[in-house]
């Protein structure tokens, strides 16, 4: 059931299936998926491997389509879409963020930031300004002329946080956003997640850890292909700090 | 953010391009070298040696090339021209033109002061020669008809004659010996500068019926080298050819089954030399470029492949962000082209440089045609376009979620 935000539905999947065809036999990873997120809701999408958690992903990345169901995302059809009108609605509508932060390795933080409104057709001074924004929402305004070589773990998913937010999406999509990070940098990440939540941004985070999943409103768990259970969190909530050791 | 890829693999990317840098070297080093020579053929050569729209008449051909002992033989039976074979022919002809003759043998030119001058090329000829090879006066003048008729001993000497024995004071009234015989300077000829590396200064041109006839023919008298026939529209050599053609055939008896025994020369034909030359060139000339190309395509194509195979992550980040398949396509499309636009430019450097070098080492002339410069650059941005594609459909046709996890 969703609580939040209330209004139209930002995000309404019915029937959501996905199959794949591994030789002779059908794997169904999604078995019918129902879920609705509104505006400004911060979602945790947990489930042990296999859950098909990663295929619930992508389908609502938009990284592939659905074998069956229906995704209607922003009042967009998804479902039955093609690949150059899914990336057309992945550039306007999610801001992707990985595990692996994926920036491109040569070009610097500037570059990177911009991708998104090269590929939106956004022109050269517009596109300019609008990155450093992004980047200096993210705190890293001293550092947009560095390569990802260059650049702190923290930092490196600093800049795909700014890369994500740069095309004012609907969805941040997260993927495991602090498994490459240690826990004092995974704080300051969840911290800034939490900022952009109260700035009105709508955060899907994808994860298998208990502490992470913690930080957001709604806890919608998948098993099997199925979802399980879909519970709030109550809010306020604070996450127990950990004690900050002299020298640490 | 193609030039950005190039930039990141300098080394690898030359040794891709390096066919399409060949190709393109080949050929603009070969064309320019051809059209330097066309250029130097049209507007040097043929007005230099031969004087424009003439038809020369010889004993033996002037440029001998595959000349067998047999040949040789053939060409010594054949019957001298003679200073009356010029009449005859110049009372016969309907065909308007000017008659010239001329012999010409080297030896040497004694001046004043004991001075000399070896290998000059001494010249029989009739007054008519001047006007023939369009031969202007930098000094005096030319010898007029009556005093060649009369084979006076008068003289016109080329630049380099004249700097040599006279070193900068005034030739013309002075006095040269040719063969022991004296002769007056009237004239100064302007210069005429080099033929393939040769100096055109060093002659010295009096009338073929003074002392020097006998003198240039190894002893024999009124025996001509060539009768020279000057049309005055290129369109009449044809037929100005055909009628010398006739007139000496019935002159030297010969029955229609005979070949004809003398030499008829034009400038076009005694070019044909060249011409075999330029055509093997112009034939085999696309045949290595485009084995180069087709090579240098083959290369890109591979180095492309694994540069898309390489970067298949990032290929899947672009996507996630909202590339669309043509936009992938377009940027490895872009960057193939480039670098083998680049290939091309390099290779245009290289080909003209290796033209004006073998133009220095050598008597060969060049000359860069734009068209072929466009040609190049074309060819290299085609080879990159069509190496490019495949390897660009591979990249735009990746599964972003695939493409994702990469390594």
């Amino acid at each position: 059931m969703s609580s939040g935000a209330g209004g139209a539905a930002l995000i309404d999947v019915r029937g959501l299936e996905k199959h794949y065809q591994m030789g002779a036999e059908t794997v169904r990873a999604l078995r019918g998926v129902d879920l609705v997120i509104h505006r400004n809701e911060y979602v945790a999408i947990m489930g042990p491997s296999g859950s098909g958690k990663s295929t619930f992903m992508n389908l609502i990345g938009c990284l592939d389509s659905p074998t069956a169901g229906e995704y209607i995302l922003n009042g967009n059809h998804v479902a039955g879409m093609d690949d150059d009108e899914l990336a057309r609605v992945r550039n306007q509508e999610i801001g992707f963020v990985f595990q692996t932060f994926n920036l491109l390795p040569r070009s610097t933080a500037l570059e990177n930031v911009e991708l998104p409104l090269v590929y939106g057709g956004v022109g050269g001074k517009d596109r300019k300004r609008r990155a450093l924004e992004a980047l200096q929402a993210v705190e890293l305004g001293d550092r947009v002329d560095h390569r990802p070589n260059e650049l702190s773990g923290g930092q490196r998913q600093r800049v795909a946080i700014a890369r994500a937010l740069v095309t004012r999406p609907s969805i941040i999509l997260a993927d495991e956003p602090t498994g490459n990070l240690d826990s004092r940098t995974s704080e300051e990440i969840m911290n800034l997640f939490e900022r952009l939540h109260r700035e009105g941004q709508t955060i899907i985070m994808v994860t298998h850890e208990p502490d992470i999943a913690a930080h957001a409103d709604r806890v919608v768990t998948l098993r099997d292909g199925k979802i399980e259970s879909d519970q709030p969190q109550p809010r306020p909530r604070r996450v127990v700090e950990a004690p900050v050791l002299a020298g640490a | 953010m193609a030039l950005e890829a190039i930039r990141a693999h300098k080394l690898r990317g030359f040794f891709t391009v390096l066919g399409t840098v060949v190709g393109v070297t080949f050929l603009i080093a070969v064309i320019t070298l051809i059209e330097g020579m066309d250029h130097y053929v049209e507007k040097q050569f043929k007005g230099t040696v031969y004087g424009f729209n003439t038809v020369t008449l010889r004993r033996r051909p002037s440029v001998v090339t595959d000349a067998d002992e047999g040949m040789w033989r053939t060409w010594a039976r054949r019957p001298r021209l003679t200073f009356d074979d010029a009449g005859y022919l110049e009372g016969r002809m309907e065909t308007p033109g000017t008659v010239a003759l001329s012999t010409v043998t080297i030896g040497k030119v004694g001046g004043p002061r004991g001075k000399a001058v070896e290998n000059v090329w001494i010249t029989g000829a009739t007054a008519s020669y001047f006007q023939i090879r369009d031969m202007q006066m930098e000094d005096g003048r030319a010898y007029s008809r009556n005093e060649a008729d009369r084979g006076l001993p008068v003289v016109v000497i080329g630049r380099d004659v004249a700097s040599t024995l006279f070193e900068g004071r005034n030739p013309i009234g002075q006095e040269i010996r040719m063969n022991g015989f004296p002769y007056r300077v009237i004239g100064v000829l302007e210069k005429q500068g080099k033929l393939f590396g040769m100096s055109l200064d060093n002659v010295a041109i009096a009338p073929i019926r003074s002392e020097l006839d006998g003198y240039v023919n190894g002893g024999r008298k009124g025996v001509v080298q060539e009768i020279t026939f000057k049309v005055p529209d290129s369109k009449l050599i044809g037929a100005a050819k055909a009628e010398i053609e006739s007139w000496m055939r019935i002159r030297h008896h010969l029955r229609p089954d005979q070949a004809d025994d003398f030499e008829l020369e034009t400038a076009d034909d005694s070019l044909g030399f060249w011409d075999k030359i330029r055509n093997v060139l112009l034939l085999a000339l696309p045949l290595l470029v485009g084995i180069s190309l087709v090579v240098g395509a083959v290369v890109i194509m591979n180095i492309m492949l694994v540069s898309v195979t390489e970067r298949t992550r990032e290929i899947g980040i672009r996507k996630s962000m909202g590339a669309r398949r043509s936009d992938v396509l377009l940027q490895f499309l872009f960057e193939s082209s480039t670098l083998s636009g680049l290939g091309a430019v390099l290779g245009i450097g290289l080909g003209v440089g290796l033209a004006y070098l073998i133009t220095a080492l050598s008597p060969m002339p060049a000359h860069v045609a734009t068209w072929s410069v466009v040609l190049a650059v074309a060819l290299g941005v085609g080879v990159g376009v069509v190496s490019g594609v495949y390897p660009a459909w591979r990249a735009a046709r990746l599964d972003p979620i695939v493409a994702l996890r990469a390594e």
